[in-house]
């Protein structure tokens, strides 16, 4: 067989390559990129309900208005609605918190004052990198950097509380509202509570190898991160957090599609309605030693919220959930001494039984 | 050599640990590798986000799981 090269015979002469500005032309192909990407995101989005609906009456023949049919159609409609508001945000807060360390906060709190520590290290908390497990180490970095004890806990509370996989996936089963609220009092309750156990001086609670210790850390310079970079680090976050969560949405979304179709309204009222004054502490009491996260809690939280719970009860249930948990406590232990987790468990659990008691009276 | 993995024992820590141990093997360099996952410790090393990698006593890189290329150069400095 032959093979026939074409061979081109003009070869216009190659202009000479302007010396490239690899920072800037980076940013720009960066932006680009990340335009059509969003652009790509929005196109497929408003799709997705027509997508839903050709698929379950179209091609599985469901009747619009039957109980199956309902069901079917919010699997198909909800499940890759979240599963792309997950994947975009996630990704958005990977770079944002590219920007941040934990170095770097600490930096920005040490020395900081009461109130306005408080007010920042509730923000902090939402776009600081943070693994649980590293809880521990960062208060005993926190604490001997001089940051004082409350405005630890306030980062402390609100790392974990206020995260994105929990705002997103209220915003997507229960609409913008619901996850303003959970946000908007979840930092609340990180600086309330953490200013309250600033002022109830309690730095003598703390485990005394801890008080003994010197600010040592050591100083690695911060690194010079690119767009490239950066980039990396939301994928990076979206293969680990979308990766590890998506098999929490589906199935929350399938449940949530059967009760959808099939349990009766106002089947929740009486135990977890407005009414039922009790069921606040209840669910925040059974709340503190569960642990779940946020994937695995909002899902269930749609399905009593569908069937006539409260909406402060709900929200509670799902903060006491997220923010309190008995392993955290046992790994806690290690640097406070006891009176001071009653104390940390005290103050946040009234904060969040005193949220959801003023919503199920203001909703 | 000796390199100390810092953190108490989640799912990022061990990978750090795995990464490490993965570049060791395939250079064939003598290192022991140790996993330190006590809280007085790991402060003691000046580290307080985890995981962490010390070499030879320096901290390399703390709150996040080395690549596998900055592992490599580490190693063979």
């Amino acid at each position: 067989m032959q093979t026939i090269t074409p061979i081109k015979m003009h070869n216009p002469p190659v202009p000479p390559q302007p010396t490239p500005q690899p920072v800037a032309s980076a940013k720009i192909k960066y932006l680009l990129i990340g335009l059509i990407g969003i652009a790509l995101w929005f196109a497929l989005y408003w799709q997705l309900h027509s997508l839903a609906e050709y698929l379950t009456f179209s091609l599985l023949g469901l009747k619009p208005g039957s109980h199956l049919g309902e069901s079917v159609l919010f699997f198909f409609y909800d499940t890759p609605k979240v599963l792309m508001l997950l994947t975009l945000i996630v990704f958005a807060v990977g770079i944002l918190r590219s920007f941040f360390t934990p170095e770097r906060t600490r930096k920005i709190l040490a020395g900081k004052r009461e109130s306005v520590g408080n007010i920042l290290a509730a923000l902090l908390g939402i776009v600081t990198p943070f693994c649980s497990c590293s809880a521990v180490p960062l208060f005993i970095g926190f604490v001997t950097a001089g940051v004082p004890l409350g405005v630890t806990f306030s980062f402390l509370i609100s790392a974990p509380m206020v995260n994105e996989i929990a705002v997103v996936l209220l915003y997507g089963l229960l609409g913008w509202k619901v996850a303003a609220i959970y946000m908007g009092t979840g930092l609340l309750i990180a600086i309330v509570a953490g200013w309250t156990i600033g002022r109830l001086h309690m730095e003598n609670h703390i485990e005394d190898w801890v008080r003994e210790m010197h600010d040592n850390a050591v100083n690695i310079p911060d690194e010079k991160l690119t767009w490239a970079d950066r980039f990396n680090h939301g994928k990076t976050a979206v293969r680990d957090i979308v990766g590890k969560v998506w098999i929490y949405v589906v199935a929350g979304i399938a449940v949530g599609a059967g009760i959808h179709g099939f349990v009766p309204e106002g089947f929740m009222a009486s135990i977890m309605g407005k009414d039922a004054w009790w069921s606040v502490p209840v669910s925040v009491v059974i709340g503190i030693p569960m642990y779940s996260n946020a994937a695995g809690v909002v899902p269930i939280v749609q399905a009593l919220l569908g069937k006539g719970a409260a909406l402060g009860t709900v929200l509670a249930f799902m903060m006491s959930v997220i923010a309190l948990s008995l392993p955290e406590m046992v790994i806690l232990r290690k640097v406070l001494k006891p009176r001071l987790i009653a104390v940390f468990i005290g103050v946040v659990g009234a904060g969040i039984m005193l949220m959801g008691y003023l919503f199920n009276i203001i909703i | 050599m000796e390199i100390k993995v810092l953190g108490p024992g989640c799912a990022k820590c061990t990978e750090a640990e795995k990464i490490m141990r993965g570049v060791v093997e395939e250079t064939g360099i003598v290192a022991t590798i140790e996993k330190i996952s006590d809280f007085q410790l790991i402060a003691k090393h000046g580290v307080f986000s985890t995981p962490a990698v010390v070499i030879d006593g320096e901290v390399k890189c703390v709150g996040k799981v080395p690549s596998k290329k900055e592992a490599l150069d580490w190693i063979k400095k």
